[in-house]
């Protein structure tokens, strides 16, 4: 399982991460649009998590395939946030959680014992459900708290700032205001905040763990137009409540239940012809 | 009859209501008499001392003549509260962070809790004679000294600083340590960059009651600094404090001299609520920032 370049001290993944930041300053002009490369993507074999006793995923095996947008959906409790939360290791925070199995970058192993962590987070970003920008730091500091709180040094700190405020269509909203704290900002705004604060290192895979559920549809609009974009460059994992969410950004879509997967197949597939029976009762809305 | 009539609360509730209404504002009243006459006995005892005499002489010690001031006091209290908040707050705040960063709900954290519990409800002059029989008696660098006192204070404050900073550190969302983890950052930066900013205020205000607690302690004083009542800097000296001072010279025979200890009295609440109005003043700029 271990691939040959994830026993060097510095992950595969983090070098390729640096090389692209560098690149990105490269063309500071590029306004809005994301500049698109090929992705890496994420395999979950036989994955196992537990909370204390509690066996909340059960051997789930997942492909999410690279530069595409792959949507979870399921009830509550049926185990979407914690294989997300398993992919970047964030699982392992909560106190008495564990996981076992195995879950791949590009072939390089997640969870290898000589992997460190915060690697790990560096290329396999997440954006949470409620918006959580740093409330003592500014627009501008937030977006490069990455960055300064990895040790990453940009040779123009200001530029991937800047560049990264207008891929996230942030930046003529906030240009005048980039030094105000970054809890001023509405919720929308804030949401993509934090999701310029994702992509301003440069990761390789986002996580989205119900990012739109605390936010009005306007602002729900333009964070999914926005994941529309970024998957040009990045694999995006989104966790959603709302199935016309995943039926308007999601490539493909995995049904959860109970922390097993019932089906995985193209969204425009499993929401027209399920192949499960439980699968067609949860999205034509007879349960859940 | 109309509807809201019918569906008015009966007479004896509402009597119920004034009375209840009535008992917690004369309890309030009541806790508030001696909060009032404390300030207005040191103001009527104690204003009439202090003049300039006061704050630049020391005091003379001798029976006839002039009292002096009690300048080496209000510096000694300082010197020796300032090395005991140097010691007790860092450590303080390191163990909050433990308790909150680390610790969390393992059996060695809930030990240190109650440890720290424990820590709280010691009478002040319990630590005086662990300092005075540990360093005092034992010889380490002098016998009675200003730096032993500065540590039995510091023991004092320490269980102070760690409960203030870990109810405050609790406050901060963990939703902020999770965005900052899942950046990739290391514990050590979410907790410097990250949790430590978002409670500084909090921190601050726990810490200034520490340094509260500590200034107006008298029983860690006696048996470790003994006063002196020259002016020294020298922390490995004998020094003099403020409590010290009030402690001599309310017993005193001569009346200038005990109304110089309520001037003492109240140059020491004044100095806690100075120190209360600047941190305040700091921790509100610093959120506006």
């Amino acid at each position: 399982m271990i691939p040959p370049d994830t026993t060097s001290k510095e992950p595969s993944q983090m070098s390729t991460a640096r090389e692209q930041s560098e690149q990105a300053e490269a063309t500071p002009d590029r306004s809005g649009s994301v500049e698109s490369r090929p992705g890496r993507g994420i395999k979950v074999r036989g994955l196992n998590a537990y909370y204390g006793k509690q066996h909340a995923i059960k051997g789930v095996d997942i492909d999410f395939p690279a530069n595409q947008v792959t949507a979870i959906i399921g009830p509550s409790g049926s185990g979407k946030s914690t294989v997300v939360r398993c992919i970047n290791r964030m699982h392992e925070e909560i106190p008495g959680a564990r996981a076992d199995g195995s879950v791949t970058l590009d072939e390089s192993d997640v969870y290898a014992p000589d992997v460190d962590v915060t690697a790990v987070r560096r290329v396999i970003g997440m954006v949470f459900q409620k918006p959580n920008p740093f409330p003592t730091m500014s627009i501008y500091d937030n977006v490069a708290a990455g960055l300064r709180l990895t040790g990453t040094k940009p040779h123009n700190l200001r530029e991937t700032v800047n560049t990264t405020l207008r891929a996230v269509g942030l930046w003529d909203e906030v240009k005048d205001r980039l030094n105000e704290p970054g809890v001023g900002l509405s919720g929308g705004q804030q949401q993509r905040l934090c999701i310029a604060r994702t992509v301003a290192v440069s990761p390789e895979v986002i996580l989205m763990d119900e990012p739109c559920s605390a936010l009005d549809p306007i602002a729900t609009l333009k964070v999914e137009e926005l994941i529309d974009e970024l998957k040009a460059r990045y694999t995006i994992v989104i966790v959603t409540h709302n199935m016309q969410q995943a039926a308007r950004v999601a490539d493909s879509t995995v049904f959860m239940l109970d922390g097993e997967v019932i089906e995985h197949a193209p969204t425009n597939d499993l929401f027209t012809k399920p192949k499960d029976e439980r699968t067609e009762r949860y999205v034509t809305g007879k349960f859940g | 009859m109309s509807v809201f009539s019918e569906a008015a609360v009966s007479p004896r509730r509402r009597r119920t209501d004034r009375l209840m209404r009535v008992a917690l504002v004369a309890a309030t009243i009541l806790a508030l008499i001696p909060l009032v006459l404390v300030i207005y006995y040191l103001l009527k005892e104690g204003l009439g001392s202090i003049n300039k005499a006061f704050f630049t002489q020391d005091p003379s010690g001798s029976f006839f003549g002039a009292v002096g001031g009690v300048r080496s006091a209000i510096l000694g209290s300082l010197e020796i509260v300032l090395l005991a908040t140097l010691i007790s707050v860092p450590i303080g705040i390191g163990v909050a962070l433990f308790l909150t960063e680390y610790g969390k709900d393992s059996k060695f954290a809930n030990v240190v809790r109650y440890f720290v519990d424990v820590m709280t409800g010691v009478p002040s002059i319990v630590f005086g004679l662990f300092i005075y029989i540990s360093l005092v008696l034992t010889h380490v660098g002098g016998n009675f000294t200003a730096w032993k006192a500065s540590v039995a204070l510091a023991l004092l404050m320490l269980p102070i600083v760690i409960r203030s900073s870990e109810v405050v550190l609790l406050l901060v969302p963990a939703s902020l340590r999770e965005g900052a983890l899942a950046l990739g950052a290391p514990r050590w930066q979410v907790i410097f960059r990250v949790v430590l900013p978002s409670a500084r205020t909090g921190l601050v205000t726990g810490s200034l009651l520490a340094v509260a607690r500590g200034m107006g302690e008298t029983a860690p004083l006696l048996f470790t600094t003994a006063g002196a009542a020259g002016l020294t800097f020298s922390l490995s000296g004998q020094m003099n404090a403020l409590p010290l001072q009030i402690y001599n010279d309310i017993l005193s025979p001569r009346a200038a001299v005990v109304a110089q200890a309520w001037a003492a009295g109240l140059t020491l609440v004044a100095i806690v609520l100075i120190l209360n109005l600047v941190a305040r003043a700091v921790s509100r700029r610093s959120r506006m920032a």
